[in-house]
């Protein structure tokens, strides 16, 4: 922010210090002492502001403004980010300024929001900068008073001289501070001192959700800015053979109609583009506009196809191995008591609330991109290629996310925005509607998977995994002749040390639909197949499916997990006409138990009574935060494993919209209960890892309730029983 | 030229019949609290009060909305202190925030045509708004609170 080279000086001592990398800012709010949050604009932030350290911009007057790196997409980094710096900085989180990064990863580090990895990729710098930024205020006092630095301590954004009561506000300080030396190892708070972190503070962003000020994607407006939507072929590959825009042109406030392409990767979309002055004439000229696609030259799958592939290939193919220990397959060849099933589980859209949109303006010159964005890096990167533009000068801008989900990580639809704005000459917004964004993907992934493991001497003596679904990573140009990485993720890394003869493979399986990360990725589905088979084991060994666990799982840090379940569900006291299942998966360096307690729906069909859940992330920030993305990554769970699937004729997706893709609603929602283990441990992800024990859980539950093993997803609870 | 009442003030907007309440107050008038989420009366998140009820303005014409009184989110309350919006802040109930404020809106109108709502009364009145971020077991709990809060401020 500022321009005195002193504070240059003290920046590149910073990037020393934390290997993280100078200033400018995007759209933010300000949190005045009463609460009631109003909005500032860069503009308002001054070039007298110090920049302490990239989260860390102190005014004048004493306002302290903190910077998030990340996409605020529900998850709370927007609250979570500030609580972490307010703690060691000494601040009071309604005394400060919150505002996003734009994409700059030289500065911030790492800003793609996925893999739940906000917290646990920065928390231990963030911790570390707020200290040693607050040893420089205190440092900055001391010499201003000539003054023991002993003798002065920091609160609520005040240096305070003990013996004399003398007080110095931080924006007093900050210059001089930002003239010192950075302490290397400033000396950071224990756990039991904290009086921010691992308290349950309330959301600063709440206010803005409950009367409609928040600025989401959808809202921003740029001046002279113009809207657009597209019509794409439903086919990924199809290709614009020709179109007539008679009728849409002759809709009132449609300005112009042609041809556009998005990447995704070095793939592209095709599609034809409707400029108007609004929204609603957007639409209106899409409606009337016909388009003529070429949609030969690619296969075209259906749902069935899909299934029977992957089935075929399990059984006549050993797949590329990611793990192996021991010999199982030679101990299952020889078994005569072994178990041989297939899971298998859908492809899935994400459908965030707010409908995929962008803002773009390709200047000539730059580039500058507003949007509900989880990865401005990868824009940057892309965009910078694709229109030969350097990566300095594509400014990626990010809004509040209307829901994210792994989608709004994806390039596709900021380059076609740019593609429209090119074309146009000025600013866009392009604005999906909820059909495009639930049917054209990119999906997470159908997978299916064979899982074969026999019992000895009532323990897992061989367990074999072999995966076939498509590799995200393959549309970003993965390697094919290598095993899908996350082929084992969810599976509890413990089970390695108790199984002697074990086998991880994945099966390469390719179609020419669009894959891509979905919340908490392959976890998700791997979850479902490893958490049930680990069930069926115990069934087969005749063992409490919780204690079949405890004694697979030797680990301290499982078997706490395992207690606390115990402890706070009703699992001992399991009666008849009531069917208990459990679940644990790991995902994002965090471990997450479900158990979930069900019975038969007086109506018909199977309820869902209850969920327990319990989360080990080790380190964590804001209780409360915690519980509620455990509660929706249940909810997410839910509907993933019981009301919605996307399928396939002939590369067409037969979902249009949440009429026929149901999501669950406000009555389809069982009681839910959230534990936290505390611990010392490193942070683990939070925003994803509650949600893939749950699927398993839930159908290891009707299988104790009704013996009926449910190995297809989604199934309807009102046929399970 | 479509005149109605919006947020207490009279708006003559120079539009189709035919054009969606939703674009009329998102871009027209720019209020942009409102918003666009299926686009087919399916979730909710475009809700508003028209002379009282809570509608889809998705699929709510200008033609049904003129002459009318119109009451987005921005307008529910002064000072967003409506029982719903207190309690809402309380509980911390939204995640990403998109649906909520068509769940606010919603959920005024049950607090007002009953004000002690059981949670069958809840899911009654609550099913046709979706959270994609599964924040129900914070709304269910939040409506309880505001009639508790209601009740307070009557007494």
């Amino acid at each position: 922010m500022t321009k005195n080279n002193n504070v240059d000086t003290t920046r590149r001592n910073f990037l020393k210090l934390t290997g993280l990398g100078g200033a400018a800012l995007c759209l933010g709010f300000y949190f005045p002492a009463d609460g009631v949050p109003t909005l500032v604009t860069p503009a308002e932030l001054t070039d007298a502001e110090i920049e302490l350290c990239p989260w860390i911009i102190i005014n004048p007057s004493g306002k302290v403004t903190i910077v998030n790196h990340r996409a605020e997409m529900g998850q709370g980094s927007y609250h979570s980010v500030p609580q972490i710096v307010a703690e060691e900085l000494e601040v009071d989180m309604n005394d400060i300024n919150v505002i996003f990064a734009i994409g700059n990863e030289k500065k911030y580090g790492g800003q793609v929001t996925g893999g739940s990895s906000t917290i646990r990729s920065s928390y231990k710098n963030l911790l570390k900068l707020s200290a040693a930024s607050r040893e420089m205020l205190i440092v900055a006092a001391a010499a201003k008073w000539n003054v023991s630095i002993t003798d002065c301590y920091a609160a609520s954004g005040l240096v305070i001289h003990k013996p004399s009561g003398k007080k110095a506000h931080y924006g007093e300080l900050a210059l001089a501070a930002s003239k010192l030396p950075v302490p290397k190892e400033p000396k950071l708070k224990k756990i039991s001192e904290y009086k921010l972190i691992r308290k349950p503070l309330k959301r600063i962003d709440t206010p803005l959700k409950t009367n409609g000020s928040l600025i989401f994607g959808l809202d921003k407006r740029i001046p002279g800015m113009l809207f657009a939507s597209v019509e794409r072929d439903p086919r990924y590959f199809g290709k614009v053979k020709s179109f007539d825009a008679t009728q849409a042109l002759k809709v009132p406030g449609v300005r112009k109609v042609f041809k556009v392409e998005m990447s995704y990767y070095e793939y592209k979309r095709e599609g034809v583009a409707v400029v108007a002055d609004s929204t609603w004439a957007a639409l209106e000229g899409r409606k009337v506009l016909k388009v003529q696609w070429d949609s030969s030259g690619f296969k075209h799958w259906s749902t069935p196809e899909i299934y029977k592939t992957q089935n075929n290939l399990l059984h006549n193919q050993e797949g590329m191995m990611l793990k192996t220990l021991g010999n199982p397959t030679e101990i299952l060849a020889q078994s005569t008591k072994k178990l041989d099933v297939v899971y298998q589980t859908p492809y899935q859209s994400h459908v965030a609330m707010e409908p995929i949109n962008c803002i773009a303006h390709h200047k000539g010159e730059s580039i500058e991109i507003w949007g509900p964005i989880q990865a401005p890096g990868w824009i940057q990167d892309d965009i910078s290629k694709q229109f030969k533009i350097d990566k300095e000068k594509v400014i990626v801008n990010m809004t509040f996310l209307g829901g994210g989900f792994g989608r709004k990580a994806m390039i596709d639809y900021p380059s076609e925005a740019v593609g429209v704005s090119k074309i146009i000459g000025g600013p866009v917004q392009v604005v999906w509607t909820r059909e495009d964004d639930a049917a054209l993907g990119p999906f997470r992934p159908g997978i299916s998977y064979r899982c074969e493991g026999m019992i000895a001497n009532g323990k897992i003596e061989a367990l074999k995994f072999r995966m076939a679904g498509q590799n995200n990573d393959h549309w970003r140009g993965g390697a094919k002749d290598k095993p899908n990485r996350s082929t084992s993720e969810g599976f509890l890394k413990p089970y390695y040390e108790s199984i002697k003869n074990l086998s991880i493979a994945d099966v390469l399986f390719e179609t020419t639909i669009p894959t891509s990360f979905w919340r908490s990725v392959y976890a998700s589905t791997n979850g479902f197949a490893y958490e049930s088979f680990i069930d069926e084991m115990a069934h087969e060994a005749e063992k409490d499916p919780l204690d079949f666990r405890r004694e697979h799982l030797q680990e301290d840090r499982c078997q706490k997990l395992i207690d606390k379940m115990e402890e706070v569900s009703d699992w001992k006291k399991r009666a008849k006409n009531e069917g208990y299942g459990v679940a644990i998966t790991e995902c994002f360096n965090s471990t997450v138990g479900h158990i979930v307690k069900v019975s038969k729906n007086p109506q018909g069909g199977i309820k869902i009574d209850k969920v327990w859940a319990v989360m080990d992330c080790g380190w964590y920030v804001n209780p409360d935060i915690i519980h509620a993305q455990v509660e929706g990554s249940i909810v997410m769970g839910l509907g993933a494993a019981t009301t919605h699937q996307i399928t396939f004729k002939d590369n067409v997706v037969e979902q249009h919209n949440f009429y026929d893709y149901p999501l669950p609603r406000i009555n389809e929602i069982p009681p839910i209960e959230v534990y936290i283990i505390d611990n010392e441990e490193d942070a683990g992800g939070v925003g994803e890892p509650g949600l893939p024990p749950f699927a398993p859980a839930l159908t290891n539950a009707i299988f104790d309730l009704t013996g009926k093993r449910i190995r297809t997803l989604p199934f309807k609870l009102s046929d399970a029983y | 030229m479509i005149q109605l009442t919006v947020n207490g003030k009279t708006e003559k907007l120079d539009v189709s019949p035919e054009m969606p309440l939703l674009w009329a107050i998102r871009d027209t008038l720019g209020l942009t609290g409102t918003k666009f989420g299926c686009g087919v009366a399916q979730c909710g998140a475009c809700v508003v009060h028209l002379d009282g009820e809570a509608v889809r303005s998705c699929v709510t014409k200008m033609s049904r909305a003129e002459g009318k009184n119109v009451v987005t989110i921005e307008g529910l309350s002064e000072n967003n202190d409506h029982p719903a919006q207190k309690a809402w802040q309380e509980i911390d109930v939204p995640q990403c925030g998109y649906c909520h404020s068509g769940q606010i809106m919603s959920a005024a109108v049950l607090l007002r045509e009953n004000p002690n709502p059981s949670d069958q009364d809840i899911d009654d009145a609550m099913a046709g708004n979706i959270c994609r971020c599964g924040t129900y077991p914070r709304i269910r709990k939040a409506i309880h609170l505001a009639s508790e809060m209601q009740g307070k401020s009557r007494t």
